[in-house]
């Protein structure tokens, strides 16, 4: 609809700016907190932007806390020395010595008056290394920690394992939904055979069965298949058609003319040949549709993971962000909302790059459905 | 059967052979099975122990059963009618015909592309009820009335509400749904209704409402379904499956999957599930009966 006066287009506008304020705030909020160190995650009232603080204490010039303003003396603050964020890493024993060559002593602090404080705004970068490196959890109860590198033998699961196996279900499964499904609903689109339409009304009373009931069972047969542990579970189920893409290629599949299919036959062309070189081709846009969801919803999946996946050098990214939350102690809101950050990255791109198949896509579910 | 039939027939079944195994084996199987472990005494490790309707018969007097379904329920009824509101206000929004459209759809689509485990932690910051954002913002607001703001999650009575809150920031799928059905109602009954004097509220409320009852109707199933199996953010938020703070956030799904997964009570979690898949049709059911007559199809 068309607004008519200008009144009414400025209320559009209003609204249209609150909600997209209200939608990007948390994204804002997100890599605003990933950039600050721990206490100032934790200040009241906030800082929006990430700080560094400097004083001098004992006549040296140091990176300081800010902890409180003294009680009896106004105007001036408690401040304490900030040692390197790696030596306070993410709860691992201090004894670990993480980095070698850094002598390790506590923080000293002292009174200062707060015009002798300096504010710089500073992003801590770092943060994000370290979350990466801590994702894959600590060393406490695995064995000795590798005193040179600071690293034991479960931290050497991190980010990056997370990342190969995520986009190993990712990259097979849209391979896998894309061929079966194009296949399968070849067969029900454009062959006619008997039994086909009962079949395919089946096929879509399946999309009803919530997946609660089909847990208990699958998990049966994956353990029988001794899949339980590995990331099979995740991909293999993809080369065996899912009802709501076979539903969504159908949709497109009918839509291309039977003559084409007809004069190919005519010509001497096989079934599996007028499939691959005649509808393929004209069907890039629901295959494009297929992949994207599926690599969206793969990448996304969190209660397969978290049922057939039993040790950490299997997780997933979506598992491992959650394992990295309740790995026990305080959470440190910054290295987790780090850690968010690099997992939201990806499909944020993706979308970006692909929004208008995207969003043709979801329409179109609704449409037809 | 002609030879044409049998050619098609054969060459049917080739291409759709995929589906019949990963409908057997994925599908099937696991319907058929889960019906027999509900009737069953089975934790995996044992075979399945015929019980008859035990497994029925306890629920009723399972405290925790009733407590998960209660939730569930209670988070639907406000999760729901607010969802579908908010997108259709969203989508009508997205409707009108001012520059710079596609930028905010894409900003209000972008957060349902988000992992739900990303969004259940960052909106767990987001609401932590002493050094979250919106409490830092609520609380002067809230102080004028002398009042101070809930601690959300960590409180029993508002970590509900918050849930369905946070719901509304993935509203991206039916906010979309809704704007392709507006985008098909054709311009000229509004422009109909115009000459017959109908202002902006009566040409929403006798054109654009009715003309886009089927997708509203298709939303609200999606929804029923959705809201019904919750599980990602609520595991997320507790970091396990107790459903804390008190039992507040206990919802159906979670509870089947502890009995499940934890106690290693898979007939009795079977048994929940059939439940949950009868709980979802009778609804279905029952809102097709009440909107029914209300769904206008064209064409």
């Amino acid at each position: 609809m068309q607004p008519r006066s200008t009144i009414a287009r400025l209320i559009v506008y209003a609204l249209l700016f609150a909600g997209a304020a209200v939608f990007l705030f948390p994204f804002l909020w997100l890599v605003c907190t990933s950039l600050k160190p721990i206490e100032q995650t934790m200040s009241m009232p906030p800082t929006w932007l990430p700080r560094a603080y400097y004083a001098a204490i004992d006549g040296k010039r140091m990176e300081v806390t800010r902890d409180y303003p003294v009680p009896d003396r106004p105007g001036y603050w408690h401040v304490t020395e900030r040692l390197p964020a790696s030596l306070s890493l993410a709860g691992l024993p201090a004894a670990a010595g993480l980095q070698t060559g850094v002598v390790q002593h506590e923080p000293v602090s002292a009174i200062v008056p707060a015009a002798e404080i300096e504010t710089k705004i500073q992003p801590r970068w770092d943060n994000y290394h370290t979350a990466l490196a801590t994702m894959g959890g600590r060393s406490r109860d695995c064995g000795t920690t590798d005193t040179a590198t600071g690293v034991g033998p479960d931290t050497r699961v991190s980010f990056f394992t997370f990342l190969r196996n995520t986009l190993l279900v990712c990259v097979l499964g849209v391979i896998g939904a894309v061929f079966s499904n194009a296949l399968i609903a070849y067969g029900f689109a454009k062959i006619r055979w008997r039994g086909r339409d009962t079949l395919f009304v089946l096929t879509l009373a399946t999309m009803m069965v919530p997946f609660p009931v089909l847990m208990v069972p699958l998990y049966g047969v994956f353990k029988w298949l001794g899949w339980i542990g590995s990331l099979k579970p995740l991909w293999v189920p993809a080369f065996f058609g899912s009802a709501f893409n076979i539903f969504l290629m159908r949709q497109f599949f009918r839509t291309i003319p039977e003559e084409l299919s007809e004069a190919a036959r005519i010509d001497g062309c096989s079934e599996f040949g007028i499939f691959w070189r005649i509808i393929l081709p004209l069907s890039k846009p629901v295959i494009a549709v297929v992949a994207l969801f599926h690599f969206l919803w793969a990448w996304n999946d969190f209660m397969g993971p978290l049922l057939y996946l039993t040790r950490k050098h299997t997780f997933t990214l979506a598992l491992a962000l959650q394992n990295y939350q309740s790995q026990g102690g305080g959470v440190q809101w910054h290295y987790l909302m780090a850690a968010t950050v690099v997992v939201i990255i990806p499909v944020v791109i993706l979308f970006f790059l692909t929004q208008k198949t995207f969003i043709k896509g979801i329409a179109t579910t609704g449409i037809k459905g | 059967m002609t030879t044409r039939e049998k050619h098609n027939l054969r060459h049917g079944l080739a291409f759709c052979a995929l589906w019949f195994i990963g409908f057997g084996v994925f599908t099937a199987y696991p319907v058929l099975a889960s019906l027999y472990y509900s009737f069953c005494d089975y934790s995996v490790l044992q075979t399945p122990l015929w019980t008859g309707l035990d497994n029925y018969q306890r629920m009723s007097t399972d405290v925790v059963f009733w407590i998960s379904l209660k939730n569930t329920l209670v988070f639907a009824a406000l999760s729901l009618p607010l969802g579908m509101i908010v997108s259709l206000l969203l989508a009508l929004l997205l409707n009108t015909e001012v520059r710079g459209i596609p930028v905010f759809r894409t900003i209000f689509y972008l957060p349902s592309v988000v992992p739900i485990v990303a969004s259940a932690l960052l909106w767990l910051w987001i609401f932590n009820g002493q050094f979250g954002i919106l409490n830092w913002a609520l609380r002067p607001v809230l102080g004028l009335f002398g009042a101070t703001p809930p601690t959300w999650f960590a409180d029993p009575a508002w970590a509900k509400p918050a849930l369905a809150l946070m719901s509304l920031w993935g509203i991206g799928n039916s906010m979309v749904i809704y704007l392709s059905g507006l985008q098909n109602v054709p311009q000229e009954l509004y422009e109909s209704a115009e000459i017959d004097g109908a202002n902006w509220w009566r040409r929403i409320w006798h054109v654009t409402l009715p003309m886009i009852s089927p997708v509203i109707y298709f939303n609200l199933i999606m929804g029923i379904i959705g809201a019904l199996q919750t599980f990602t953010t609520v595991f997320v938020m507790t970091g396990n499956a107790d459903g804390n703070p008190a039992r507040s956030t206990l919802l159906y799904a979670l509870y089947l999957f502890s009995t499940a997964f934890y106690d290693l009570r898979m007939g009795y979690a079977s048994a929940m599930a059939w439940l949950l898949f009868v709980l979802i049709v009778a609804l279905t059911l029952a809102a097709t009966k009440l909107t029914e007559k209300r769904i206008h199809y064209s064409g």
